[in-house]
């Protein structure tokens, strides 16, 4: 579904991927790790089509990136970054709406399909009840949902999220988690997401993307868990962490 | 919310008529609505009442509708881009930019022994307004590329008001009486200087610069969200961007070129259609700002016709309270 190849991203003189290869396929749920800096953004941006690809190349859905327009690659890869979206008057229905874009007219005239298909994402992300409220009257993790649900919307294989988890206490990361979970499986989709929860990557996913500057490891996550990556990765003087009981020991 | 924003269409319709015919009816001489009504339709038993009625104030209120209509649109369109409720044409500099454009031509080209025909200078005022815009739009697009912080655009827009006032002065200073006293009369904004020559260049570039922005209302919805969002949902960024100057700058810079700079409507009328409508979707959003932006010209020019004073003044003292207001009460109004 999502193919990295050959793939080499930076800024400049720093590079932070380096000849990276990797594939994803349907119906998983992928935690991408890395240290604050590593380049998870950097990937997830390049893969949405914002950002530059230096050397090598992605492939969506058996396409190259760089042939694919606007409007038909809105169609494979839907997007959820970490900007906050408060705004009054914007109603959390016409936001998921949005979501319609690529496939609505040139006024986004929704049809009865369009309508169907909002009301299902958003019920989807358990938000239906929230269809008629504003998006400046929600928690964080109500407006991480229905972000999700207007991701959903797009109707795309690929579903892209940039730490979702972030800002959101401990049981709502665990559900959005567990709803990403669900969704890969139940949806077919191919989400990947970056993270600073080891826990959630850990015990949710079905694989584990992380990056190692300048490589990419994806393994499954029984397999990552074992392989010594994780713990050789976020250690350092004061901190050690135990991938296989999930544990963070302090030293001394 | 579907049945509110209906009633507000019908009520906000019904007040810029009868605001309408307020306005022809008011004046110097004050006609009596059945004999406006007359003139209108072509009954009148005075040719002097009728001539009145259809060339001086029908002009003048047609002027503006056009006037109210463009500029809260172009308003609204630089809010939802710029993602800030205090962006507006005269806010970042743009109406500063066509003045700069109709100051450089009507004190310049004396200066250089230049005069043309009436309809040469009216196609001159509006381009040296329509250049003048347009590159201050260009500067600002191409600073909020590198720069994200809102602030610093409002900043530089400022600057660009002040540095363009600092410039006019010179010119001013340098210029002949007569073209310094047609240059001081048009800083103060009229809706009545307008002749037939020139708004024969007015509407057709407003009414494009309206079909335009009605061409983006999905790119603006899709906006609201972010560039990145907009992006991601298949938007073609670079397009939607420069539809929206041009819409901008030929409503704008129109408007300005002929009516001389108008504050505070392109930035308060926005939020005075969001407080009513309370919807952030541009189908509803545009048209509701639109038919505000037409109530709201069509008001000042009667209370300025009232008092006797330069609409400029009436706009400023009507928007100035609703711009404080966003100001403190709405922090997170868009």
């Amino acid at each position: 579904m999502l193919e990295l190849e050959h793939l080499t991203l930076g800024y400049g003189e720093r590079i932070l991927l380096d000849n990276v290869s990797a594939r994803f396929s349907a119906g998983q749920l992928v935690a991408l790790l890395g240290r604050n800096g590593s380049g998870k953004s950097t990937l997830l941006r390049a893969v949405s089509g914002l950002g530059r690809i230096l050397k090598g190349s992605i492939r969506l859905a058996g396409r190259e990136l760089q042939t694919l327009p606007p409007d038909k690659l809105a169609t494979i890869v839907a997007t959820v970054t970490t900007e906050r979206v408060r705004i009054a008057n914007l109603y959390c229905e016409d936001v998921v709406a949005l979501g319609r874009a690529p496939y609505t007219n040139w006024i986004g005239r929704m049809q009865a399909e369009d309508a169907r298909i909002v009301a299902r994402s958003l019920g989807l992300v358990g938000m239906g009840s929230f269809a008629r409220k504003t998006m400046d009257q929600m928690s964080d993790g109500e407006c991480q949902r229905v972000m999700i649900a207007r991701a959903l919307a797009q109707d795309t294989p690929i579903i892209l999220l940039d730490e979702p988890t972030a800002f959101l206490d401990l049981p709502n990361r665990y559900e959005l988690g567990a709803l990403l979970r669900r969704l890969a499986h139940d949806e077919q989709k191919c989400i990947l997401f970056s993270t600073h929860d080891l826990d959630i990557a850990l015990t949710l996913c079905d694989a584990i993307a992380l990056i190692d500057t300048p490589h990419l490891h994806v393994l499954p996550t029984a397999e990552m868990a074992r392989s010594g990556h994780i713990e050789r990765l976020f250690r350092n003087d004061s901190v050690s962490f135990d991938a296989t009981t999930g544990t963070v020991r302090l030293k001394q | 919310m579907k049945r509110r924003a209906a009633w507000l269409f019908t009520s906000l319709s019904i007040l810029a008529l009868l605001l309408l015919l307020l306005d022809l009816a008011v004046g110097s001489v004050n006609i009596p609505l059945r004999e406006v009504w007359a003139a209108l339709t072509g009954a009148a038993y005075d040719p002097t009442t009728a001539k009145i009625v259809v060339s001086i104030r029908l002009m003048k209120a047609v002027v503006a509708i056009l006037t109210g209509a463009a500029l809260a649109v172009s308003g609204l369109q630089m809010q939802t881009l710029f993602r800030n409720p205090l962006a507006g044409p005269y806010v970042l500099g743009i109406s500063s930019g066509a003045s700069l454009g109709v100051a450089i031509f009507i004190l310049g080209a004396p200066l250089l022994g230049l005069a043309g025909s009436p309809v040469m200078s009216a196609l001159g005022v509006a381009g040296a307004a329509w250049v003048g815009a347009a590159v201050i739009l260009a500067v600002i697009a191409a600073v909020s590329r590198r720069i994200k912080d809102i602030m610093v655009i409002l900043i530089l827009g400022m600057m660009f008001s002040s540095g363009v006032g600092a410039v006019v002065q010179i010119l001013q200073y340098l210029s002949h009486e007569s073209a310094l006293k047609t240059f001081v009369v048009w800083t103060m904004g009229s809706l009545g200087e307008v002749t037939s020559t020139q708004m024969g260049l007015l509407l057709p570039a407003v009414l494009i610069g309206l079909a335009i922005a009605i061409a983006v209302i999905k790119p603006l919805n899709l906006l609201l969200l972010g560039e990145n969002y907009a992006r991601t949902s298949g938007l073609n960024i670079r397009r939607s961007r420069s539809l929206i100057f041009l819409s901008t700058t030929l409503l704008a810079g129109t408007v300005t070129a002929f009516c001389g700079p108008i504050g505070f409507v392109g930035l308060a009328v926005p939020h005075v259609a969001r407080m009513l409508f309370r919807n952030a979707d541009h189908r509803i959003l545009m048209p509701g700002a639109l038919l505000s932006g037409i109530v709201m010209m069509l008001a000042c020019d009667l209370v300025a016709k009232l008092l006797s004073l330069p609409i400029n003044t009436i706009t400023a003292l009507l928007g100035i309270p609703i711009v404080v207001w966003v100001v403190i009460r709405n922090k997170n109004i868009m």
